[in-house]
């Protein structure tokens, strides 16, 4: 299992999603807090290549030994590539959230939503304050 | 003293890890049956070949001595209400009294053929009938259906109920709200049913988030599906404005009575609002349940939604014989039938014989000491030692069962509430549901019941401690449980990800 981090390259969303921002295209995955929350994730429901993603709204399914879960978009994009390597190794969310682990490559149609996510010490803050409560 | 951790595999557990598969030998056999002394038949006249099989299927061969033993170690693996404390968070877990075994094995309950015409079975159809008038009263609500023979199955019939009441009235409708502290079968109830499911969220009390349900109750929506007390032990206050949101869009509230056990007796879902509940009689009025089934999920429902129940219903006529009862399907505004024959007749000895043996005040007994017993125990987890690490997010008092999170646990002593869970099996408990409702972090859902004792109460609660103060100087001890059960802990995630679903035959 993969030791807790937040990368500084990625923007959050509140709902425990990663973004890696490369040229006009971006990856989607789920962060450590997600995926130790989840437990082993045994599961991914991808969106079909082509599919167009909206901001906050759920593209996809990770199942793990405790429940099936959401995954949502932390931004608005087409789809233009799923990674195989995790509907055939689901495990690789869990050893490697931010590599192996990316769950879609999308086409960002409206970049300047990521302005709304979380930076990396913004995430922690946050996390730090679902702890408390 | 705590249970050992030094745990080897020993001869005798590996060969009690055989499958029956693995046992036997070509040809042995438990049973050897006389020569034929009637004429045979050619197969093919019998069963066309291309419903036949190759293959003689492989079928375990083994002797009688092997089989009933290979049945008796799995008996004794199992852990049961006969043997231990259960405590699994809205199942309702509670004993099931040997009486009602006695009664649901008369030769005329337990020999009665399905297809045994209803005028030799007046017996059955009248306990049938009495069970269904004492579900109405305890429902609130006149009509009542014993057809569903599951709890999902009764949900699944109160929301065809739903589609065939709208449709009759030329309202189409698309959507059915459920609270993230719903039941979890009935998101998929609602799906199997054609509708699509809109949550609804919780407030800081654990209630239904009314405004959340003003702006997601629209003419849209078929229904609410409800649970109350929800999954977090706690009662929904309100519930009347609930019900008034829902009939003012014109759709139906409906009440998972998953968690009856709370309020038998004591207030009634069709006096909140509910126009359809279905009840869990394996549940709330006992029955072995531990294995899957054989359940019954009977509904109750109001006038509005009557001429659709499912057929055929069980009818009584006064004669001047006395009362006849009868099986009726002329309901021509129905849904049909949902199963084969009657529903799980066995099930409904077993209910109705409960009934009989407390009574309404009995009833309504049992409810209060359920109550009595999630709070004590509530209590008793919130002291030193336990309190710390085993958060109850709600600070009011619990119905039947109540969660606590795991998350202080995990933080503090780095294991989890599965750690935790595990741990307790090696103290001879089952542990309570875990990771359900999902909206607690590391969450235990802990319904006790009203058939234990105080000292059993205490004892649990004694466990958790030990477990937790283990933890403090060790946690690999509850990280690596169990030890001491027949096989130690799982691979879920191989046997999710690579799951062997059956065996070759």
């Amino acid at each position: 299992m993969a030791d807790e981090v937040y990368p500084e390259d990625l923007r959050y969303h509140r709902e425990h999603d990663w973004v890696r921002l490369e040229g006009d295209e971006a990856v989607f995955g789920i962060t450590w807090f997600a995926q130790d929350a989840l437990g082993e994730v045994v599961f991914f429901e991808p969106p079909a290549v082509g599919a167009l993603l909206s901001a906050d709204t759920s593209y996809g399914e990770l199942e793990s030994v405790k429940a099936v879960s959401d995954i949502y978009a932390p931004a608005d994009g087409e789809v233009v590539a799923v990674n195989d390597g995790v509907v055939g190794s689901p495990e690789l969310v869990n050893s490697d959230p931010y590599g192996a682990g990316w769950l879609v490559r999308v086409r960002l149609t409206n970049p300047a939503r990521l302005d709304a996510l979380m930076d990396r010490d913004a995430y922690v803050a946050y996390l730090a304050g679902l702890d408390q409560a | 003293m705590s249970p050992s951790t030094d745990f080897a595999q020993t001869a005798q557990q590996r060969e009690a890890a055989r499958t029956i598969f693995e046992r036997g030998a070509p040809g042995r056999r438990a049973s050897h049956l006389p020569d034929m002394d009637v004429p045979t038949r050619p197969r093919d006249e019998l069963l066309p070949a291309r419903f036949r099989r190759a293959q003689a299927p492989k079928l375990p061969e083994v002797s009688e001595p092997e089989i009933v033993r290979h049945y008796v170690r799995l008996s004794k693996r199992n852990f049961d209400l006969d043997s231990g404390f259960y405590p699994l968070g809205s199942c309702t877990m509670k004993y099931n009294p040997k009486l009602h075994e006695r009664a649901a094995a008369l030769p005329g309950h337990s020999r009665l053929h399905p297809l045994q015409r209803p005028e030799r079975a007046q017996g059955a159809l009248e306990l049938m009938w009495n069970l269904q008038r004492a579900l109405a009263e305890v429902a609130g609500l006149p009509h009542v259906s014993l057809q569903p023979s599951a709890g999902s199955h009764g949900e699944l019939a109160g929301v065809l109920l739903t589609r065939a009441y709208h449709e009759d009235r030329g309202d189409a409708r698309d959507i059915v709200l459920t609270p993230d502290t719903a039941h979890g079968t009935n998101p998929a109830t609602v799906t199997m049913a054609g509708y699509r499911v809109v949550g609804v969220g919780t407030n800081a009390d654990g209630g239904v988030d009314l405004d959340d349900l003003r702006e997601k109750a629209t003419d849209r929506v078929a229904c609410l599906m409800l649970t109350n007390p929800n999954t977090l032990g706690l009662f929904d206050p309100n519930i009347t404005e609930i019900a008034e949101i829902v009939h003012d869009v014109g759709a139906t509230l409906y009440y998972d009575g998953a968690n009856l056990n709370a309020i038998m007796g004591i207030s009634r879902p069709g006096d909140m609002g509910f126009d359809i509940v279905h009840f869990n009689l394996h549940k709330s009025f006992t029955q072995p349940h531990g294995g899957g089934g054989p359940g019954a999920g009977p509904i109750a429902v109001s006038d509005r939604i009557a001429p659709y129940l499912p057929v055929p219903l069980v009818s009584r006529t006064e004669t001047s014989v006395g009362p006849v009862f009868d099986l009726v399907g002329d309901l021509p505004k129905t849904i049909g039938r949902l199963r084969g024959f009657q529903g799980n007749y066995g099930v409904f000895v077993r209910a109705y014989a409960y009934i009989c043996s407390l009574g309404g005040e009995g009833l309504r007994r049992a409810s209060e000491v359920a109550v009595l017993n999630a709070n004590y125990l509530r209590a008793l987890l919130r002291a030193p030692g336990v309190g710390e690490y085993l958060a109850t997010p709600f600070d009011r008092h619990c119905m039947h069962e109540f969660v606590v999170s795991g998350g202080p646990m995990k933080r503090e002593l780095g294991i989890r509430t599965l750690d935790l869970a595990k741990r307790m099996l090696d103290f001879g408990v089952h542990p309570p549901t875990v990771y359900f409702p999902q909206l607690i972090d590391e969450c235990l859902l802990i319904e006790p019941t009203e058939t234990e004792t105080r000292e059993t109460l205490e004892a649990f609660a004694q466990i958790i401690q030990e477990i937790l103060a283990e933890a403090r100087s060790s946690p690999e001890t509850a990280r690596n449980a169990p030890y001491t059960t027949p096989v130690r802990r799982l691979d879920e995630a191989t046997a999710a990800r690579s799951p062997i679903l059956r065996q070759p035959l």
